[in-house]
């Protein structure tokens, strides 16, 4: 459902075409600082995550649960991980310039880095799937009618395994920002799709990936929607020149920690053997 | 109890937003069975909004035990050459519906006391939630005393009212399939998990702050671990672009 959706009911459509991002930077300001109060006077947990409900995205408001999640322990099923290997993928996926007649339009990159669990311990041998709009910032997808072009070798679908110390890498085109209907030009940073699997289940993580700089940061109710600023820095590649090539491509690091549901994060306990 | 490795803050969650249908969605996904395989069921159900209309743009996946309880360590769940591996991907259409073709999972062994009630974990992404929600669809008991049983004595089912208690609960259908609805909001919300494991170890600063700006460094490799948009797969790419490589994610026209 579409906020421009006629079917929508009031509360999602509202004046979403009226909207400015002025009112819609008014209220992450507004929620952003009532966690900072909540922090500085100690009776709020540090978040390592986005808030379910977060209003200044619009899709949000009628597709958040309202009810608290529910703590179980997890089974055995769920301290478990689907298992994949080399005959799951193709040996071209991880490189998204390849493969499609020619080459991309855009800045070529390496996108690198390690996924570990919240041990640190490598996650080997695991799947990572990207996804991504083109240089234009153009999605390969028939609900994106941004007026930029269809680049014709580029499709913005990788897969990759990570490797034994849990290394994956990726060569791709730097997307490019796009804007969407959540208010008046509003806009997307710049970002990359990730979808990711861990040791168990329960690190099942689907995020983006962002780059460093991005003046659409602060703008972005998606980012925003994460609402500790030094989980939101966790989401941003660095550059990386040992990742950069000569006369070929500039690469980004991007390392991820894969370590279960929980959204809150508390101080381990000292004193505990 | 501690094991005295550092905990490292989690890399946040972010939506899986409109646009995955041409890149997560891929061929027979849903179907981890072939069909006419002995006890192949199939799973069904819609996930709902708030206003209770139907969510065009979600993902489900699922992960379970096979029939005996166990739970395989098998590849192959992208090819589906015929080997079940528990595991299965599925978009909503447009009106909000997923179905998997899969085996029954059979209760599983506990470290202690009886089996667990038999239960396919369930993960959800769509475009406005902001970070997946996990969930459960635990088996009917059918009428057999013993699954009744494992159901009635399970001690996270007993902690649940009633009526949230039956959101988790699948449904047999008079064809012998499997229902089960995912309400995101409001009237009948499903019981979304956490799944929390509590059990830490301690985080130096360094580490938290080196994770801060986006790299780890000199995290030692421990032990191996153990062991808008409708997503519409056979229209979501557009045409005149490029298939992906071999094996690649669908473009399936």
């Amino acid at each position: 459902m579409s906020i421009h959706d006629p079917q929508a009911p009031p509360e999602v459509r509202r004046d979403a075409a009226t909207e400015s991002q002025t009112d819609l930077s008014t209220e992450i300001r507004a929620r952003h600082r009532a966690y900072r109060d909540g922090r500085a006077g100690g009776g709020v947990p540090e978040e390592t995550g986005p808030v379910r409900d977060f209003a200044p995205y619009r899709s949000s408001l009628l597709r958040h649960p309202t009810k608290d999640l529910r703590h179980a322990d997890p089974e055995t099923v769920e301290l478990l991980a689907p298992v994949f290997g080399e005959r799951d993928i193709g040996p071209l996926e991880a490189d998204l310039t390849a493969a499609h007649g020619g080459e991309p339009i855009g800045e070529r990159i390496v996108v690198a880095g390690r996924v570990v669990d919240g041990a640190g311990r490598p996650v080997r041998g695991q799947l990572v799937e990207v996804w991504q709009a083109n240089a234009g910032g153009r999605y390969v997808h028939k609900r994106d009618q941004h007026p930029a072009p269809i680049d014709p070798h580029f499709t913005g679908v990788g897969r990759t395994l990570t490797d034994d110390d849990g290394w994956y890498r990726f060569t791709t085109i730097k997307p490019g920002p796009y804007p969407w209907k959540n208010h008046v030009n509003a806009w997307r940073p710049a970002h990359i799709h990730f979808s990711l699997f861990g040791t168990d289940f329960t690190q099942r993580t689907v995020t983006q990936m962002y780059f460093p700089g991005d003046p659409l940061f602060a703008l972005d109710p998606i980012y925003q929607s994460i609402r500790d600023p030094r989980a939101r820095d966790r989401l941003v590649a660095v550059y990386d020149h040992s990742l950069t090539s000569h006369e070929w491509s500039t690469g980004y690091r991007w390392d991820i920690v894969l370590s279960g549901t929980s959204r809150t994060w508390s101080e381990p306990e000292d004193g505990d053997e | 109890m501690s094991d005295g490795t550092p905990r490292l803050r989690p890399t946040p969650g972010q939506t899986v937003g409109p646009f995955f249908g041409f890149a997560l969605p891929y061929d027979r996904g849903h179907e981890l069975v072939d069909p006419g395989t002995p006890g192949a069921v199939r799973l069904h159900g819609r996930v709902l909004d708030g206003a209770g209309r139907p969510v065009p743009d979600a993902l489900l996946e699922i992960w379970h035990a096979d029939p005996s309880g166990v739970v395989v360590r098998r590849t192959g769940a992208m090819l589906r050459d015929g080997t079940f591996t528990g595991w299965g991907r599925a978009a909503t259409d447009r009106e909000g519906g997923f179905w998997f073709r899969t085996l029954e999972p059979g209760p599983t062994p506990s470290a202690s006391g009886p089996r667990r009630p038999a239960m396919i974990a369930v993960a959800v992404f769509a475009r406005g939630l902001t970070d997946r929600l996990f969930t459960r669809a635990y088996l009917p008991d059918d009428g057999d005393p013993e699954r009744a049983a494992a159901l009635a004595r399970d001690p996270f089912l007993a902690g649940l009212e009633p009526e949230r208690r039956a959101t988790l609960l699948a449904a047999r259908e008079p064809d012998g399939s499997l229902r089960f609805d995912v309400r995101l909001q409001g009237e009948g919300e499903t019981v979304f998990l956490d799944l929390g494991q509590g059990t830490p170890g301690h985080a130096p600063p360094e580490a938290a702050d080196d994770l801060a700006h986006g790299v780890v460094r000199g995290v030692a490799a421990g032990p191996p671990p153990d062991p808008l948009d409708l997503p519409d797969p056979g229209g979501a790419v557009l045409s005149g672009v490029p298939s992906p490589p071999s094996r690649g994610v669908p473009p399936r026209a």
